[in-house]
């Protein structure tokens, strides 16, 4: 799974399983992190909605 | 009671009913645990599996409830990516019968294991060449994905919405969804297609083996494919059993439709593609291997699969409900519609029973006979545990969560709210 | 094409040989630990590395024929080490060696996912449905150079590897690196008492193996020898189990074919 494992080789089907795994939960990480922060921040500014609003 | 639980605008039954409805479902559900402790604590011999059946049912039930789970993929790349707007009106019940479809999957891989506290070395000693490591990888990836997709869902519960934090979280998480629903096509295709390259790779077993594109089998892209088909067909069948259930109409006629239409162009392109593959394979593949087609089917002695399995998957729950689906006078009649997405969702079931059952039942060795194989009950009521959780799940979601954007439109309260 | 020093070592058995007796089965079993229930009638459930099958020639009385065929772990190499089970283990758990040609096994890594059976097409996998329970004393007389399987995990056989280290061993104290015909040789070859199985390295001209099969290394090991065959030739395994016979139809039932009208 990581570059430290024994069975790791450097090898193409190594680069493009890992490549692609690790841009997906990069994508998917990053995403959330930015959702999250966003939320600490707007609820700490006391912006305001409480009530559920129309559906998008 | 829980009124204060309860969406404004909508009206639910009383807690007792619902109350009894979960206890009765909850039986089920604890029976399919009892089922589950059994198997931790005195191992696989639980089961009807042997040394021939190394797949049985809970890999086909597996592969099954994934296929139907792509609905929640592939309505998210309509609605976010391809931009079919009217989409928004069903997505979150996709996304959801696509949560309880993942988890449930990972809930009967868990059972299914012999070492199931060694599973984490799928992810720590990953071979990058088995098409096993990819559908773990990306199987759970995705599945964070639908927790991510249906939490915004949770969030809009009345209460909970109350909390700033949760507001605003599940506002964000509504902007950004977009990114979320493309790495989850991504995701998908690579699982959904990985699954069929499970059977499609092994060339010591010539009834699935699949010549194909570099290092995917066919079978890859007819799973993909396949899902994509299906899946907004399971959508629409949990769909119509919710309406029924709840006696009310919970999402307009076009936007099912739409759905129903795509499904079923889907489902055409793919049973094409599935014909022109199994010709190819029973005409160049198999006897490239010393076997006819008809050594796959008749004069198999004790065992079920006869030919009629082949003709229900492709022909009656394929090329019917293809054309079912695609001709409008027909797919707008409810009655047909219902029996269109059964037999595409009947098909589906069916073409991931022979590619995991029908391919150990087969004999490879000419002096073996061929090997039958039933489940026991532990196998069957841990099989329908997942759904027994799936039913509870979907029952609380839609009781406390707006769940259908079209609801109060379409059930207007009277002196309403 | 295999480095000069990399050893294939494979197993010719004589059809016309066996008698069917069980020998090489019980030698197998004690060597290798293999745990056994109370009750084995059912034997989609036992664990016997090495099987015996019985073949008929299918005809009646007075031209009714037999064969006995034992069937190892056929140690597919596939192509260019892609056995059909090595490929598709999610954990790295079982291994081609291209030093030796032999598909290793490693129990404490396998998780039990099962893929690997339900890859090959040998049936030479089998599954611990159970846990080991060994009769009262007999713990004591296992074999310490193989470790006991649980419950939950795939084994197979693996050529008696631990005879290979230990013979490695022997020959490395003694300062040398190759390992004569005689120094490794699996339990089933040497309980044979109908001298059935040869075992060797097919790579080495000197070998009794090699000369039996006469592989062909441009054939992906394909035997010269018109009396040997390969189980299941035409899938591409690639296995090191060649089998000779001198009867037609047990050539015949090696393998699968699509019967020309």
């Amino acid at each position: 799974m990581f570059p430290f494992s024994f069975e790791w080789i450097w090898d193409m089907s190594h680069m493009v399983f890992h490549g692609g795994l690790w841009y997906a939960l990069s994508i998917i990480g990053m995403g959330m992190t930015y959702c999250i922060i966003k939320a600490a921040y707007d609820s700490a500014k006391g912006k305001g909605g409480h009530h559920g609003h129309g559906h998008h | 009671m829980d009124s204060v639980l309860i969406p404004k605008g909508v009206e639910r039954c009383s807690i007792g009913k619902f109350a009894l409805f979960i206890a009765v479902v909850g039986a089920v559900l604890l029976w399919g645990v009892v089922a589950m402790l059994l198997i931790y604590i005195k191992g696989l011999n639980q089961t009807n599996m042997n040394n021939a059946y190394g797949f049985a049912l809970w890999i086909w039930a597996d592969l099954a409830v994934i296929a139907l789970g792509g609905g929640a993929f592939f309505t998210g790349l309509l609605r976010y990516i391809i931009g079919k707007d009217e989409l928004k009106h069903i997505i979150n019940y996709a996304v959801l019968i696509g949560f309880v479809c993942y988890s449930s999957a990972l809930l009967i891989l868990a059972i299914d294991v012999g070492q199931p506290l060694r599973a984490w070395f799928i992810f720590w000693h990953a071979n990058v060449h088995s098409m096993l490591t990819e559908v773990a990888f990306c199987l759970t990836c995705y599945f964070g994905v639908l927790t991510i997709e249906y939490l915004p869902m949770v969030f809009e519960n009345r209460q909970i919405d109350r909390v700033p934090f949760f507001h605003h979280l599940g506002h964000n998480m509504h902007a950004t969804m977009a990114i979320f629903a493309a790495t989850g096509a991504f995701l998908s295709f690579f699982h959904q297609g990985s699954l069929g390259g499970v059977t499609g790779v092994m060339f010591g077993r010539p009834f699935g083996y699949r010549t194909g594109l570099l290092i995917w089998p066919w079978t890859f892209f007819l799973y993909t494919w396949s899902a994509a088909a299906v899946g907004p067909c399971f959508t629409i069948f949990i769909t119509r059993i919710t309406e029924a259930v709840t006696r009310k109409k919970l999402v307009k006629d076009n936007v099912v439709d739409l759905l129903a239409k795509i499904a079923g162009w889907m489902l055409l392109t793919y049973i094409i593609a599935k014909i022109i593959d199994t010709w190819y394979w029973a005409a160049v593949t198999a006897p490239a291997a010393g076997f006819t087609l008809m050594d796959f089917y008749s004069n198999n002695p004790g065992s079920a699969y006869g030919l009629w399995i082949l003709i229900a998957e492709i022909g009656l729950c394929g090329v019917v409900p293809a054309i079912m689906l695609v001709t409008p006078n027909i797919r707008r009649r409810p009655a047909a519609l219902f029996v269109a997405v059964t037999l595409a969702v009947i098909g589906a079931c069916l073409n991931r029973w022979v590619m995991v059952l029908q391919v150990q039942a087969v004999p490879v060795l000419s002096f073996e006979t061929w090997f039958t194989y039933f489940p026991s009950w532990q196998e069957i009521a841990t099989t329908i545990l997942p759904v027994a959780y799936g039913i509870i799940l979907i029952a609380l979601s839609y009781r406390y969560l707006p769940i259908f954007p079209q609801e109060q439109e379409l059930n207007p309260i009277e002196g309403g709210k | 094409m295999d480095q000069p020093n990399f050893k294939k070592f494979g197993m010719v058995i004589d059809l016309d040989k066996c008698t069917g007796c069980g020998a090489c089965m019980v030698a197998c079993m004690a060597e290798n630990n293999v745990a056994f229930r109370e009750d084995e009638t059912d034997k989609m459930l036992s664990i016997s590395w090495m099987r015996i099958y019985r073949l008929t020639n299918g005809k009646a009385f007075p031209n009714s024929e037999e064969c006995f065929l034992p069937r190892p772990c056929q140690q597919c190499e596939g192509h260019h080490g892609h056995s059909p089970c090595v490929s598709v283990c999610p954990a790295t758990a079982t291994d081609y060696d291209m030093k030796t040609g032999i598909v290793s096994q490693i129990p404490t890594r396998c998780f039990g996912c099962r893929y690997c059976m339900a890859s090959c097409p040998y049936h030479v996998r089998q599954f611990n449905w159970w846990d080991p329970v060994w009769p009262e004393g007999m713990e004591r007389s296992l074999n310490p150079n193989v470790s006991v399987r649980m419950r939950g995990i795939v084994e197979k056989c693996c050529f008696c590897f631990h005879r290979y280290q230990a013979a490695m061993d022997q020959a490395y104290v003694e300062g040398r690196r190759d390992l004569e015909e005689h120094e490794y040789q699996t339990a089933c070859t040497q309980a044979c008492p109908a001298g059935a199985i040869v075992f060797g390295d097919l790579n080495n001209p000197g070998h009794a193996v090699h000369q039996l099969a006469q592989p062909d290394p441009d054939r992906e090991g394909r035997p010269r020898n018109p009396k040997a065959f390969r189980l299941l030739e035409r899938l591409g395994t690639n296995p090191k189990v060649y089998y000779l016979t001198g009867r037609d139809w047990v050539r015949k039932a090696g393998d699968n074919e699509v019967k020309k009208s």
